[in-house]
Parts: structure tokens; sequence; C-alpha cells
């Protein structure tokens, strides 16, 4: 009987789930999405790739000169680098939605302008 | 064997949760007079892969050995690596440890709970019980950033501090959450459709739970008081006082029971956490070469006790490391719980220790028996069943 009560109460109330596609949730405050590099203050030291736990950052070129290439579909988000990063040249953006059929869309390459 | 049993194998596809592990029962009419295990269908290496990764790498791999318990595990690791290091971390960051833990080991529960009930077919409760867990997971992503591996723990300390307004966040879910699982609790208590599927199901007597190793709130529903958080306490928890939560019925509604009131315990741990907790540093530096040592850590994950072994040789990644998951400590009792039962139970038997193959599988056991076998899936059994306690 308790539980009747319960399923009672829940007839009239509106359907938890969000609607996805057409409703978005709003990540929280802190979220680890995709990051991202900012080459004006990134100095080439290469510790983004040297603490990578799943090798999705890769260096080409050494110092100032040097390109990042970042691989969406290795990375885990964990958000090491931005944190082992001795200049905060990475931030975690808030973006989720970083799925794709197309695997050329999931390399993310930083070069120098 | 004589010659009147009947073998009906379960899985290797999805026996309890959905994991791939293969189960033989002996049956004799309906009731099952013996089992086999085989286990290993997900063994991953992650053992291995440890010993190719620096310290700091391998603590997301060993975050990622459970999807549900994660930060047990990390927690587990990180621990290990401290003791090896010789570095103590800061009050602040033991603090914070137990919050996180305490609200992954609500969510593992509440999880838990809707799979129980599903596994009775009792679907309702299941959605109402994840319903409500969602609270549970909007908490876990404000403190930590995300939904499932939080990354919280770091090697000397935590990586995210707790300010006020996370704190007062947390304390309004928790609200929330309490008065949901007093209702629940209130609620298997009373509702036949629970009592009539788990009173007298899957009987795990005192003696045999300590004779087999049971751990976690296997062992606690046979009325063993065994928990690593009060026998030996880590992180901050002899700071704070709780009661380990024990129910004599030996059983699955015990089982139920055990883990309903755990959820109402660990709110009261994170409230009186919040309460006590130093502030200060979250973190120390730590150097990434670590010398020659062993240590032994261990960890009250959500399903029981969870050990960690890691041996250093004076580079900065461990020589070996050892993981020793609940789900494998419970296997012997869940064995010894299936025997004299019904076919239509094992299900929430089987569910009933909270089973997680995919980190247990690190050992191979090979069973190899050919006989005349019929085989089901765990849809058929759960189907049966259901039908089955419907005609009776």
């Amino acid at each position: 009987m308790a539980f009747a009560r319960e399923a009672l109460r829940n007839i009239f109330k509106k359907p938890v789930t969000e609607k996805y596609p057409f409703e978005r949730r709003e990540p929280a405050e802190g979220f680890r999405g995709r990051p991202v590099w900012d080459m004006k203050k990134c100095i080439g030291c290469g510790t983004c790739v040297r603490v990578c736990p799943v090798k999705a950052v890769e260096m080409i070129g050494r110092g100032r000169e040097a390109t990042i290439k970042h691989h969406l579909e290795r990375c885990i988000y964990c958000g090491q680098c931005a944190e082992s990063c001795p200049v905060k040249a990475i931030t975690m953006t808030p973006e989720y939605e970083l799925s794709d059929t197309d695997k050329s869309k999931m390399l993310h390459v930083y070069e120098r302008k | 064997m004589s010659g009147s049993t009947i073998k009906v194998i379960i899985g290797p596809q999805h026996p309890a949760l959905k994991e791939p592990e293969r189960f033989i029962l002996e049956t004799e009419g309906e009731y099952v007079v013996d089992v086999k295990v085989r286990i290993g269908y997900i063994h991953r290496g992650i053992e291995k892969a440890m010993e190719n990764r620096t310290y700091l790498q391998g603590l997301y791999l060993s975050e990622r050995v459970c999807g549900i318990c994660s930060d047990a595990h990390t927690t587990c690791y990180v621990q290990g690596v401290e003791e090896l290091l010789g570095v103590e971390p800061p009050p602040r960051s033991r603090f914070i440890r137990v919050v996180v833990a305490e609200l992954e080991r609500i969510h593992s529960h509440l999880l838990w709970l809707g799979i129980a009930a599903h596994e009775i077919g009792f679907d309702t409760l299941f959605m109402y019980v994840w319903r409500d867990r969602e609270i549970v997971m909007d908490l876990l992503e404000i403190v930590s950033g995300n939904r499932v591996h939080y990354a919280t723990n770091t090697i000397g300390g935590v990586r995210r501090d707790l300010n006020d307004e996370k704190i007062h966040k947390i304390l309004k879910g928790l609200k929330t959450l309490e008065d949901r699982a007093k209702e629940y609790l209130k609620m298997i208590q009373k509702e036949q459709t629970v009592l009539k599927r788990t009173v007298n199901v899957g009987i795990l007597s005192k003696s045999d739970a300590i004779k087999y190793g049971a751990v976690g709130p296997t062992v606690r529903a046979s009325g063993v008081k065994r928990d690593v958080r009060a026998d030996d306490p880590y992180a901050a928890y002899d700071e704070i006082p709780f009661n380990v939560i024990v129910e004599d019925g030996c059983d699955c509604l015990a089982r139920i029971m055990v883990r309903s009131r755990e959820v109402l315990e660990s709110i009261h741990i994170i409230r009186e956490a919040l309460k006590r907790m130093p502030g200060g540093e979250i973190r120390v530096r730590v150097k990434p070469r670590i010398p020659p040592a062993e240590a032994l850590s261990r960890v009250e994950a959500p399903r029981g006790e969870l050990l960690y072994y890691i041996r250093s040789n004076g580079t900065d990644k461990p020589e070996r490391c050892k993981i020793r998951t609940p789900t494998l400590a419970n296997i012997p009792s869940l064995c010894k719980m299936l025997v004299g039962g019904y076919i239509a139970d094992v299900p929430i038997v089987l569910a009933g220790i909270d089973p997680c193959f995919a980190c247990m599988d690190r050992v191979l056991v090979i069973d190899r028996e050919k006989r005349e076998a019929k085989v089901w899936t765990l849809d058929m059994l759960r189907r049966y069943g259901r039908e089955w306690y419907r005609k009776r």
C-alpha cells in the first residue's frame, strides 16, 4: 500500500526526463569539457604531452615554434594537462557535444599565428 | 552429481548487471544444487598496464577499473602511493575525500536498489530510485566537475576545493535525498512486492559469511560488524563519529536494508564532515620518482573492502600493482547463497552482492566441463522467475 500512494502522487507530475536534443542542460560550474590551448601563452615545454594518461596530445617542433595536436577521440577529459601546465595555457571548456562520425573533426590542431 | 540434475547456464551475457560472466547451475527440479562460476570474460590487463604508466597516469587508469566506485579506486591508489612516498595529505583534503567517497556510496547504493527492484520485476521502484539518484549525480558534478569519473583525488591531496556555495548546494541536495531515502526505507519494509521475493532468499549465515570471507554490505547483512572505515580508518573517518550498519536477516531483504540504511548514514557522515572540515591547503606537491618500497592500502568501497598493493622500484613507474576488488571476495559466498535456492531466485541473489564483474576480472580461473547443458540468458531467467512466482 505504501507504494500505491507514491505512485498516485507521481501520476500528476510531469516527466523528469529532459527532452535532450531540444532541451539542453547547462553543465555544472567547473565541468571538464574539451580542453583548449591558448597558443599566445604556450611555451612549448611539452608538459601536457608527458602527463597525458592516454597520449591524446602531440607536440610537433619545440619551444615557441611548437604546434600542438589534440586528439579528441583519445581524450578522457581528466584535465591533468590543464592542471600541470606551467603557464596556464590550457583551459577546460564546458563544451560537451563532441562526438562526430567524421574522424578528421576529432583532431584539433593549434598552430602559431 | 547424479544423473537427474540438469545444468542451467546463465551468461556470459549479462547475468546480473550489464556485464558478462558465466554461471553454471546444477539443478534438481526447481532447486539449485551446485554452482560453478567462470570468470574472466572482461579481463582488461589493467594491472599490467599500470606498470607502463607513471604514477600520475596510473591514477587515471585506476579510476577506470570501475565506473561506479571510481572514487574508491583512486582513494585506495593514492593512499598506497602516499605511503610509498611517506607523504601525509593535508587535513582538509582528507575531509574532501570523505565527502566525495560518501556521495559516491549514496549513488552506488541507490543504483543498486534500483537494479534489485528491477531484478524482482518491480520496475516502478527502479524508475523512482533512479530518478532520485540524479540528485546525487548532480551533487557529484558540482563537487568534482564530472558525473562518473570524478578525478578528485591526486597524489598528495585533492584537486578541487569546496567553497561555501558548493557546500550550500550539497546540504540542500542532501535534505531532499534524506527525505526520499527515508521514504524508500519505509516502503521497502511494508511493500509486499519486495518482501515476497526477498525474505529468506539467498541465505548466508553469519558463520558462512565469516568463513567465505564476504565483504561490505553482504557481510554486514549477515550480522557481522565489518567495515574498513571503522576497523582501519583512512582519510578522515577517524575524526567523524558514525555507526556501522548491521542487519541480522542474512537474506536478500537484509542486504537491501543495509544499503538503504547506509544511504542515510552516509548523508550523516557528509554533514559531519562538512561541519568539521578544517581550512588550509588541499594538496602537497610530490616528486614523480618514488624510492623502492611496498605499500598495502585498504578502502571501504560501496561494495566492500577494496585492496591495492603497490611496489615501487625507484623509477616514476610502479613495478607491480595488485588490485583486489570486493566482488571477487564475495564470489565464494555468492555460490553458497545460490545453493539450495530456487532457480527463480537466482537473479536477485546474484544482484544481491552488487557484483561488478569488470572490476573483478583480473584473475583467470578456467573451468572446463563439457556436459549437456541448456543455455539461458538472464532476460529469459528473469522472465522465468517472474512467471514462476506468479503461478505460485
